[in-house]
């Protein structure tokens, strides 16, 4: 694999086991706490309306001319590799709370615990839930693998990085059968963001008309700028605020 | 009316997200890397909007 096949698998790969960890924290509490045959109703429901958008999106995004696609895609991982970078430098910096799936696994549990009884039948709350967390969760890995994959004309690839972040997260949550709280996710944040935009300052900055010098080898030198500036904020503002405890944001 | 709603809001909150003025920088930045068709830009602007963000939260932390 090139250069480039590798930053695209790494990034698919990385922010693909980040939404699956938020997805399994809500199917494990919920399913724990209620009904797993619901849970997994509406898990598979979840899925196959993700293959349908899949399906739907998927041609559509590939028809565009390239340079649309890039400056549209380009600016959509701007925006969002931006907010997580946001997030991770104000989490780091103790601005806003860490981001803790064990309070959250605790806060779904207690609300589902907490929802009435369940019967012997279908569980409208466990199916609901599940529904939900796995819908938008998925919604973001699909995103992230149509537009990167789309971007480098291998959906394949991207496909299968996000494939294989799902199943290691699925099995690692199975094997412990609890919130995957040891995830260092702000770290995994911090480098999904820096990754998602530095390829978006590439590409948008490539459809919008802009030539980059050394072309693709200027993503060697993107991320490690957009790391080291998000590394700096860090830092000014820890040096800042030296005594600040977490704060919510 | 609801749920058209609570689309529009799960739609802003995906797409635009806690500061709206990096959505609109991102806009703005791409427009004006297409006029001036320089690759430096987009880097300058995301430098200034991500400063700007981050350091606007710092500063409103009364720190």
């Amino acid at each position: 694999m090139t250069g480039t096949e590798w930053g695209l698998a790494v990034s698919v790969f990385l922010a693909c086991a980040v939404e699956s960890v938020e997805a399994l924290t809500i199917v494990l509490a919920v399913g724990t706490t209620r009904s797993w045959r619901s849970t997994f109703i509406g898990v598979g429901v979840a899925l196959v309306a993700l293959a349908a958008i899949t399906a739907a999106l998927g041609p559509a995004l590939t028809a565009l001319p390239l340079n649309v696609l890039r400056v549209v895609v380009g600016g959509l991982l701007l925006i969002f590799g931006l907010q997580w970078v946001r997030k991770a430098i104000l989490r780091a910096t103790g601005l806003k709370s860490m981001h803790d799936e064990e309070e959250i696994f605790e806060r779904q549990r207690q609300s589902a615990a907490g929802a009435g009884g369940v019967g012997e039948g279908f569980d409208p709350y466990s199916f609901t839930i599940a529904f939900k967390g796995v819908l938008l969760e998925g919604l973001e890995v699909v995103f992230i693998v149509l537009t990167f994959g789309a971007n480098q004309h291998d959906v394949p690839l991207a496909a299968v990085a996000a494939g294989i972040a799902v199943a290691a997260v699925v099995l690692a949550g199975v094997a412990v059968s609890a919130p995957l709280a040891r995830v260092p996710e702000n770290t995994l944040k911090f480098v999904v963001g820096v990754m998602l935009t530095s390829f978006g300052i590439f590409w948008g900055a490539e459809g919008a008309g802009a030539h980059w010098p050394g072309d693709e080898a200027a993503l060697l030198v993107v991320v490690p700028c957009v790391l080291a500036f998000a590394l700096l904020n860090v830092a000014l503002i820890r040096r800042r605020t030296p005594s600040r405890e977490q704060v919510h944001a | 009316m609801n749920r058209v709603r609570a689309f529009g809001a799960f739609l802003y909150d995906f797409v635009i997200g806690d500061d709206w003025r990096i959505a609109a920088g991102v806009v703005v930045a791409l427009i004006v890397t297409a006029v001036a068709g320089a690759w430096w830009i987009l880097p300058a602007f995301v430098a200034v909007m991500l400063g700007v963000s981050v350091w606007s939260v710092a500063g409103s932390d009364g720190s």
